[in-house]
């Protein structure tokens, strides 16, 4: 074999694998933004029932005023700002519920309202999709930076800017990842 | 997690293709045996790609009707479906159909051939028995095995092996019954070993298929349990499913045994001989061990 064939050969690898590597960090990265949507389609959809959640609720609580008002307050900042605002509202809007479920315990009547019942399970299904949601985006951000760092897909990932992306942090306590072991 | 998948798709391929040989295999016996020429083969195998089609592609359906599963409302099951749709944005996929099926027993079962044709199904008994984070031990499980493409494997095998059985027992009772035409002035000991051979595989058949589905299935289980604690990231709650479905012993009838190890756990409650020799599911002491050393 001639040393001309041998280049050509090494040289083919090498394109292939800078294909390969680029196909997957594309994939990684879409699969980031697929992430980031699914967070934005939970925060939209809490958004939309928690208009629903204070009509109800006004009838009923007669001192505690205040726990609607925060609630209206965090809700308006909630779908504008960038991710790191987004996530700090979201939290705020999070505990807002909590206190107003909390308050909700001292009113049996609101409690045995049907209309209530059913937003109750709605919200803390949608509370816990939005963890889910910012779990997916965690684990897709996380296998997303270990291929970008890694040697040596980091070379394709520098020249092509591929830039490693930031987690979605809570202040709410999350679960810990577990070890997995075979 | 993606090299299962692979090893899934593959492991498909080469059950679909064992499944041919094995009808090839049957049809040359009969061939032999009843001497019905090139016609009777050509037909063996329309049969073949015809059944195997509708397995690949309604395999899931089949076991639907099969189960009795009704379709989950989000009126009546708005928590289920809540659990469902939560734990499929954590796994990335897509939120399969859900269903829940009669029955007081614990147990759950996923099917379809992918994430998006996929189905969850749940016993009333899951529904009653279970708390909110035992019931997404078993959910994620069940994701897990729709992911992993398990769930493509898994009813394959449950469709193909039934077919076997079928096939093989219409013959075992065809040559019983129907006795054999050997051709009396040549080979005639050559014809009496293949008559021998074509018995001995005809009863093996449905044995051998046996074999191939539950060698897949164990390993499949420990990685379907550890992954849905990953989704869940809380390993005691499925844990905490399992030693109730442990001591759970209410029973289940299901339609066809080769729908068995499709569910999360046997669904016979009594150990046999025979159900003892064909374990599908590894024993829930080691799953439930290996779930709390997480």
């Amino acid at each position: 074999m001639s040393p001309l064939y041998i280049v050509l050969i090494v040289l083919g690898v090498i394109i292939l694998y800078i294909i390969m590597a680029y196909n997957s960090l594309v994939t990684l990265r879409t699969r980031i933004n697929n992430a980031w949507s699914q967070i934005d389609v939970q925060l939209k959809r809490r958004y939309d029932l928690i208009p629903n959640l204070i009509n109800t609720v006004k009838g009923y609580v007669k001192h505690e005023k205040e726990v609607l008002t925060d609630l209206t307050k965090a809700r308006s900042q909630l779908m504008s700002g960038s991710m790191k605002e987004k996530s700090k509202a979201s939290d705020q809007l999070t505990s807002a519920l909590k206190s107003l479920f909390a308050v909700a315990e001292n009113y049996p009547q609101l409690k045995a309202n049907e209309n209530f019942k059913l937003l109750q399970e709605e919200l803390s299904g949608t509370e816990s999709k939005i963890a889910y949601s910012r779990q997916f985006y965690n684990d897709s951000v996380m296998s997303f930076n270990i291929k970008v760092q890694k040697f040596p897909a980091n070379i394709i990932a520098n020249a092509f800017s591929f830039k490693e992306r930031e987690f979605f942090k809570t202040e709410v306590k999350e679960k810990e990842n577990i070890k997995v072991e075979f | 997690m993606y090299s299962q998948i692979e090893a899934n798709k593959r492991n498909s391929i080469i059950l679909f293709m064992l499944f041919f040989i094995l009808i090839g295999v049957i049809v040359y016996v009969l061939n032999i045996l009843f001497f019905h020429g090139y016609v009777f083969v050509i037909m063996a195998a329309i049969i073949a790609v015809i059944f195997s089609s509708i397995s690949y592609y309604s395999g899931d359906k089949i076991v639907l009707a099969m189960s009795h599963a009704k379709e989950a409302n989000k009126k009546d099951h708005s928590y289920l479906i809540n659990a469902v749709e939560g734990l499929s944005i954590a796994a990335g996929i897509p939120r399969p159909k859900v269903y829940t099926i009669p029955g007081m027993q614990i147990n759950a079962f996923a099917c379809g051939r992918s994430p998006k044709t996929a189905s969850v199904v749940v016993t009333e008994g899951a529904l009653s028995k279970l708390s909110r984070q035992e019931l997404e031990g078993v959910i994620a499980h069940e994701l897990s095995h729709i992911k992993n493409y398990d769930i493509r494997v898994m009813v394959l095998a449950s469709v193909l092996v039934g077919i076997i059985v079928f096939i093989s027992e219409i013959m075992i009772r065809s040559f019983i019954f129907g006795g054999v035409k050997s051709n009396e002035n040549s080979k005639g000991s050559l014809n009496f070993i293949f008559i021998i051979i074509g018995v001995v595989l005809l009863i093996l058949a449905p044995i051998i298929a046996q074999i191939i589905k539950f060698a897949i299935s164990k390993k499949r289980e420990y990685l379907a349990d550890a992954s849905g604690a990953l989704l869940t990231r809380y390993p005691k709650g499925l844990a905490d499913a399992l030693r109730k479905i442990k001591n759970d012993t209410s029973e289940l009838k299901i339609a066809s045994n080769s729908l068995n190890h499709l569910f999360i756990s046997s669904v016979f409650k009594k150990k046999q001989f025979l159900t003892k020799m064909f374990v599908s599911h590894p024993p829930l002491e080691d799953r439930i061990k290996k779930l709390e050393g997480m």
